[in-house]
């Protein structure tokens, strides 16, 4: 039997990418390959997919991976907007703790602008990779904003006077100092998450469960 | 030129038509094999009627004002609409009532998720039989109608609705906090649960309880081993499974956790797995308290199947392209290559 009982796991590439071929090393898998190569993305022998990590709830929802990691970060962006709808029909099995990071509202160091913004406008822009996740936190906290979606560096957004403030995710706040933004407000704490497709969990208990209690008995994926 | 259509609806052409007419004129021969009789309904009801029920994530999504000024709404699903012909047409009949359907119901959509807002749904409505006669008919009649369509590698999920909420109670869960840990248990978020036990200051014991339980899934032997405050539920299903012909019975998977996103369901509660989907097919389960909602108190029990994910199923299973094949590891490694 082989050490991820014959299950498919999805893989995300990035920041963590490191802690989850750790976590499959840990599990005696053979991961000499996945880290070596870097252009493969299916590698079958072992049951591994590597992708984005967004894109991983979309594979294990739809049953292409039995199994994936990604950081909670993405889940709940992912997550349906209005209440009672819930995310992706995936299964939220395990905390792994390792890609620990907040998600949090920053803006120009000095007075806030956001603050300005919001007593003498009625609005903040907001400027996010996390449309929903910036959203939900201004509603939440009874502040209107204006979202601005981007794709890339988001701490250029401030600096260009485009927007008040950002939400980002930062693991060390080293870029955001480097743009001297501060942190105002943090909204949740990330890390990385086991999931997994309902219908696997129900057909491959036995692997699944397996693979768990495995999991459960390294340290690293209990720091969480 | 492009005329849309909305999101989430579509249009069926010959040779998928043909393909799914196949599919649903076996299983109404199925239906009519255990006397379910098929009904009509009318797709549009007064929202006030359908309101009656308790249908959670599943409740109408569409609705429209007549010319009086009456909100109409589009149904999600037959079974609250066969409530209501049961209450209005069959007051005075003798149980049991046994029906069939093949209807669209309507339901809102998350957006870029492939969902429809327009399903076909093929189901059975048992009213008047109560646990575990009952719930062992309608199981019997899923899985000949499945065999009869011929999709070979499905499973049937069986839990209760009654075992968390009775889990919750017996072991003193505090009642504000009850509401937080099913709904984490309905989205199935496994982390969000244990961290919602452990800020309700459970002691430990009940805390891992209420986190292991829904978790456990498997064979028969799980009917074995149940925590006290189980009992009750898994007896449930036990009664039921001691019914099941051998045919019915090693189909059944128990999955202590089962919950569906319906919130009518009183009892036994199943989902139909296929390896070649990575969704459920369909699923049902008794409805004890809906029909006294519309003034004729029976207990009932159904299931509905949604026929193009059943008919995807199929196609699947036929080129052996599941996504999720197999349940041994052997398989699994074939299936990626």
């Amino acid at each position: 039997m082989s050490p991820t009982h014959g299950l498919t796991i999805a893989v995300p590439r990035g920041a963590l990418f490191k802690g989850t071929v750790d976590l499959l090393t840990a599990l005696g898998l053979d991961t000499e390959e996945l880290r070596a190569n870097d252009r493969k993305l299916l590698f079958e022998d072992i049951g591994v997919i590597t992708m984005r990590p967004s894109d991983v709830p979309t594979y294990v929802e739809a049953g292409a991976a039995d199994l994936g990691v990604t950081g909670k970060d993405v889940l709940l962006e992912q997550l349906a907007y209005a209440p009672n709808e819930h995310g992706r029909d995936v299964y939220e099995l395990m905390d792994l703790g390792f890609g620990r990071c907040t998600m949090v509202l920053a803006s120009k160091a000095g007075p806030d602008p956001a603050v300005e913004s919001l007593r003498r406008l009625g609005v903040m822009r907001v400027a996010t990779k996390y449309p929903r996740i910036a959203e939900r936190h201004l509603e939440e906290t009874g502040r209107q904003g204006e979202i601005v979606e981007v794709k890339g560096s988001v701490e250029l957004a401030p600096l260009t006077g485009m927007v008040d403030a950002i939400v980002d995710l930062t693991a060390t706040g080293t870029t955001l100092r480097e743009n001297n933004l501060i942190v105002r407000e943090e909204i949740l704490l990330c890390t990385a998450r086991l999931i997994a497709n309902p219908v696997a969990h129900k057909l491959k208990a036995a692997q699944m469960d397996a693979l768990l209690q495995q999991l459960r008995a390294i340290p690293a994926a209990n720091a969480g | 030129m492009i005329h849309p259509i909305p999101s989430g609806t579509r249009d069926v052409l010959p040779q998928e038509t043909g393909e799914v007419r196949a599919i649903t004129d076996t299983l109404r021969a199925a239906f009519d094999r255990h006397r379910y009789g098929e009904i009509y309904t009318p797709a549009l009801e007064y929202e006030s009627v359908l309101a009656r029920a308790d249908m959670a994530e599943a409740q109408p999504a569409y609705r429209v004002f007549d010319e009086s000024g009456a909100v109409l709404a589009l149904r999600s699903d037959m079974t609250v609409p066969i409530a209501r012909v049961v209450a209005t047409r069959y007051a005075a009949s003798e149980p049991p009532l046994r029906f069939c359907y093949f209807a669209h119901c309507y339901r809102g959509v998350r957006p870029q998720r492939g969902q429809l807002r327009e399903l076909l749904q093929a189901g059975i409505e048992l009213i008047g039989s109560p646990a575990p006669e009952g719930t062992a008919e309608a199981l019997t009649v899923l899985c000949h109608s499945l065999d009869a369509v011929g999709l070979k590698d499905y499973r049937v999920g069986m839990g209760d609705a009654s075992l968390f909420p009775a889990l919750m109670s017996s072991l003193q869960v505090r009642e504000p906090v009850r509401d937080g840990l099913l709904q984490a248990l309905v989205r199935r978020d496994f982390v969000e649960l244990g961290q919602r036990l452990h800020d309700a200051g459970l002691d430990g014991e009940a805390a891992e309880l209420l986190l292991d339980v829904p978790q456990r899934r498997g064979g028969a032997e799980l009917l074995t081993d149940a925590p006290a405050p189980a009992v009750e539920a898994v007896t449930g299903m036990r009664r039921v499974y001691e019914l099941l012909e051998a045919g019915v019975a090693e189909r059944v998977i128990f999955d202590l956790g089962l919950v569906r996103n319906i919130g009518y369901y009183t009892g036994a509660v199943f989902e139909v797995y296929d390896p070649a989907l990575g969704a459920p097919i369909g699923g049902g389960g008794r409805y004890d308290e809906l029909l006294g909602r519309f003034g004729r108190s029976l207990p009932a029990v159904g299931f509905a199947l949604d026929v193009d994910q059943l008919h995807q199923a199929l196609a699947g299973e036929e080129r052996g392209t599941g996504l999720l094949l197999a349940g041994s590891a052997e398989s699994a490694g074939e299936a990626r290559t």
